[in-house]
């Protein structure tokens, strides 16, 4: 090595060292990286692993005609076993719709409410609570819906049964509406303040501040709330098992019973003999379930992305 | 003409505005006439723009603020307007910096005439163009007026903000250092523009630039530290005939 002249020498070591806090953002950077790429992994493993287990089944015996075109789901007919997931797709569609067309005007107009017209108290007060509100666990949820919203509808609509798709539906929209109040909420706050300064200051009321400013500038926010309490219609399982009827059928109205994809795959997959074709169609309906909501994901993704261009 | 006889649009007595017990401004009493260019100057800190939102009662927007004294609008106490929104649209405010609304460039000049119940395609497109002309920014966006008002530039937004001011139709306009992001050739434009408003509307001009309040203003005041040191005849208040000496230092930029 040459011999470094003495002006230099000093700043050569200080370069050269790896002291504590080199070896501290090395570390660091290592466990982010880890983080990051665990999302991937396990979404991947998981993808891989509903595959492995369905994979078989849907190539060698399914028919995917019957499959989505039949209404008659009978796995356990010794038989002649049905597979037609055309009811239960119903039943998962009929109540997630419901529930959005209640959860949606719910939990917009709580979060405008909270986000531009609540002050102090009330708005620390209105967020804790239905922040308290989206800690309620399914079950409970189902629970309420078993025995406080069955013998209501029974007696209020003078039907049979209780359970049906406008039982869930509710159930599900009061359950999805905290958890979109809070992401809608939090789109609306990302507004900056100076557009409604800037409007208000023009003579525009507060309604139509946030009618003309406040809403068009969190569209993206506000869509991504909606998609996210789709994905918790569809995703949705204990509430729903409890609270629809758990009953194969095609609802004809709200009064009917029906029976969710993910109901059936919760309440069926441990009487099943691994392995057997009855377990493999339920890890077939886990893989059309994991495409829709990518389906959902990516839908979302795009409006947001053109709304963005645009 | 503006002269003594002319009527007061606007009358602040004792005014005093402050931010949690801090004290922005104090004792700041005076009178705007009609069809005046009021010209406003101070360093940083010195209360104008609690003064401007005193005006327009911009302090309920902000739970902290405290408002004293009475600010006369045509003759009113702005505090007593019960509808506080006729109040604004009465009053076009252009902030320091440019807030292009989230809209169509033709949506954000346009938003306060529909607001006043315009709904005519062709009465709105006539109030656009001349909006945006007299803000000296039409040429600039007339074949654009659907691109997004806040992908402008800051400079183009400043003169969109001008713009949506005179939507209103305002009958006192307020200026708060329009000129931040301008460039001068188009700050002159805009300052021309403004001789010629005065004939409709009464104007105050708050600027950091000393010599743009001596080119516009009629009167000119001098704001330092939450006090309003002196009124005067503009010409007069820039011709070493200032009574107080921090003013005199202030226009001849010996500090500020």
């Amino acid at each position: 090595m040459l011999a470094p002249s003495n002006l230099s020498s000093g700043c050569d070591q200080a370069f050269d060292q790896r002291n504590l806090d080199w070896y501290i953002d090395k570390a660091v950077q290592v466990v982010v990286f880890m983080g990051g790429i665990s999302a991937i992994i396990f979404i991947v493993g998981i993808f891989l692993f509903i595959t492995k287990e369905g994979m078989g089944f849907l190539i060698d015996t399914l028919d995917l005609q019957e499959f989505f075109g039949s209404p008659y789901w009978e796995p356990s007919d010794e038989d002649a076993p049905e597979y037609g997931i055309l009811a239960l797709m119903a039943g998962t569609a009929s109540v997630t719709g419901l529930a959005m067309l209640i959860a949606i005007p719910f939990s917009l107009g709580t979060a405008i409410y909270i986000a531009e017209f609540a002050t102090g108290k009330t708005r620390e007060w209105l967020k804790i609570l239905v922040e308290l509100l989206a800690a309620i666990p399914s079950v409970v949820w189902g629970f309420i819906g078993l025995t406080i919203m069955n013998p209501l509808i029974i007696e209020l609509f003078d039907v049979p049964v209780g359970l049906t798709v406008l039982n869930a539906g509710i159930i599900l929209g009061l359950m999805a509406a905290p958890i979109m109040t809070s992401i809608a909420e939090d789109a609306l706050k990302a507004v900056p303040d100076r557009y409604r300064e800037a409007a208000e200051a023009m003579g525009a009321t507060r309604w139509q501040v946030v009618f003309k400013t406040v809403l068009p500038a969190a569209k993206n926010g506000l869509l991504g709330a909606i998609l996210l309490g789709v994905g918790r219609g569809f995703g949705e399982t204990m509430a729903v098992l409890m609270a629809t009827g758990h009953a194969v059928n095609i609802p004809g109205s709200v009064f009917d019973s029906v029976r969710a994809l993910t109901a059936t795959i919760a309440a069926e997959l441990g009487e099943t003999a691994v392995g057997s074709d009855h377990y493999q169609v339920l890890f077939t309906i886990g893989i059309f379930l994991f495409l829709i909501t990518f389906l959902i994901n990516l839908t979302a993704d795009l409006i947001v992305r053109g709304i963005r261009k645009s | 003409m503006v002269t003594e006889a002319s009527p007061i649009k606007l009358e602040i007595k004792d005014l005093a505005v402050s931010y949690g017990g801090q004290t922005a401004i104090s004792g700041v009493n005076l009178s705007i006439r009609e069809h005046e260019i009021f010209g406003i100057i101070g360093p940083a800190n010195a209360g104008k723009t609690s003064f401007l939102k005193a005006i327009n009662r911009m302090d309920m927007f902000d739970t902290n603020m405290q408002v004293e004294g009475n600010v006369l609008f045509n003759g009113q106490d702005v505090r007593k307007w019960r509808n506080v929104y006729a109040l604004r649209s009465r009053i076009g405010v252009v902030f320091p910096l440019p807030v292009g609304l989230p809209m169509s460039v033709y949506d954000n000049v346009a938003l306060s005439p529909q607001l006043r119940g315009i709904k005519e395609k062709a009465e709105l497109d006539v109030i656009v163009e001349r909006c945006l002309t007299r803000a000296a920014l039409w040429d600039e966006v007339k074949d654009r007026l659907d691109t997004l008002g806040s992908l402008l530039s800051g400079g183009q937004q400043q003169r969109l903000t001008i713009a949506r001011a005179l939507s209103q139709e305002p009958e006192l306009l307020i200026l708060d250092e329009f000129s931040i992001a301008v460039d001068p050739v188009t700050t002159m434009r805009i300052e021309d523009v403004l001789k010629e408003l005065k004939s409709e509307m009464t104007i105050i001009l708050v600027t950091n630039l000393v010599q743009q309040a001596r080119r516009l203003a009629d009167r000119t005041a001098f704001f330092l530290d939450g006090e309003c040191v002196e009124i005067a005849e503009t010409e007069a208040l820039f011709t070493r005939q200032a009574s107080d000496s921090r003013t005199r230092d202030y226009v001849e930029g010996r500090f500020g």
